[in-house]
């Protein structure tokens, strides 16, 4: 299981700014371990941010995306206490979510 | 002495295998990624990115910025981000030009999120990074070149 996000969520002036750290390997499949065998390609694709219930911002990442990849972005509106839920899915099908409060 | 040099060797090729098989299985049409846009991110040039984005041609623009360094020393890890003025912006995408495959990555911005996001992305060499947002149902473009001391790409 992969490790958790760190999120930062801050609400300034009813702009909330989303800042969000996520822990994967992000591996592109090209390339070569020291057996000189491709390693596979291992990294998130879709990566959504809700607030409360309502999706902020969806993603879609390529492999070029670097490793333990960084966002940040704004969205209007969003209130000291409310909720964030960041999820991501790799190609591997895995998934994580994790949550937030915003401060 | 010897006898373990060869197991290791054999176990190692034995991994290298395996390896092999699950980049196999990878590279065949992912059930799992029906939502991805394969089409988009396998597209190795720019025109065929654009293409299949749905983006035929789109305008330069002065109201996109690419923010990024003038030179990244490390080619794993460079900044950039993409804002614009544009009205109603409901897309932004991420394209490097020199990359094995152009798109690193597109953001989808519902109403009320500001077209103003900043991520980190690999790039193998020297290339011209380009923004790419959709505004009003219309397509809008703008570039930066970032020089890479360090490619990200290599092993």
């Amino acid at each position: 299981m992969a490790n958790p996000m760190k999120i930062r969520a801050a609400n300034k002036d009813g702009i909330t700014e989303l800042k969000v750290l996520v822990s994967h390997e992000m591996e592109t499949g090209q390339r070569k371990d020291a057996a000189g065998a491709i390693i596979p390609a291992w990294f998130i694709t879709e990566l959504s941010a809700k607030h409360n219930e309502k999706i902020v911002l969806t993603s879609e990442f390529g492999p070029s995306v670097s490793k333990n990849p960084y966002l940040a972005f704004k969205f209007k509106g969003g209130a000291k206490g409310d909720k964030i839920i960041i999820s991501w899915k790799d190609n591997k099908g895995e998934t994580r979510s994790d949550e937030a409060v915003i401060v | 002495m010897n006898t373990q040099r060869r197991q290791v060797l054999k176990t190692g090729s034995g991994a290298a295998l395996l390896a092999i098989l699950a980049a196999a299985g990878i590279v065949t049409p992912g059930i799992a990624l029906a939502d991805w846009n394969k089409a988009a991110f396998d597209a190795k040039s720019m025109a065929d990115t654009l293409k299949a984005l749905g983006a035929v041609s789109p305008t330069e623009s002065k109201d996109v910025q690419v923010t990024g360094p003038d030179i990244a020393e490390n080619g794993a890890v460079v900044p950039v981000g993409v804002s614009s003025t544009l009205p109603n912006v409901t897309m932004v995408a991420i394209l490097i030009e020199k990359n094995p495959n152009a798109l690193a990555a597109s953001f989808v911005l519902p109403e009320g999120t500001e077209a103003n996001v900043q991520t980190r992305v690999k790039m193998g060499q020297t290339s011209n990074v380009y923004a790419l947002v959709k505004s009003d149902g219309q397509f809008f473009m703008a570039t930066k070149e970032i020089k890479v001391t360090l490619g990200g790409c290599g092993g």
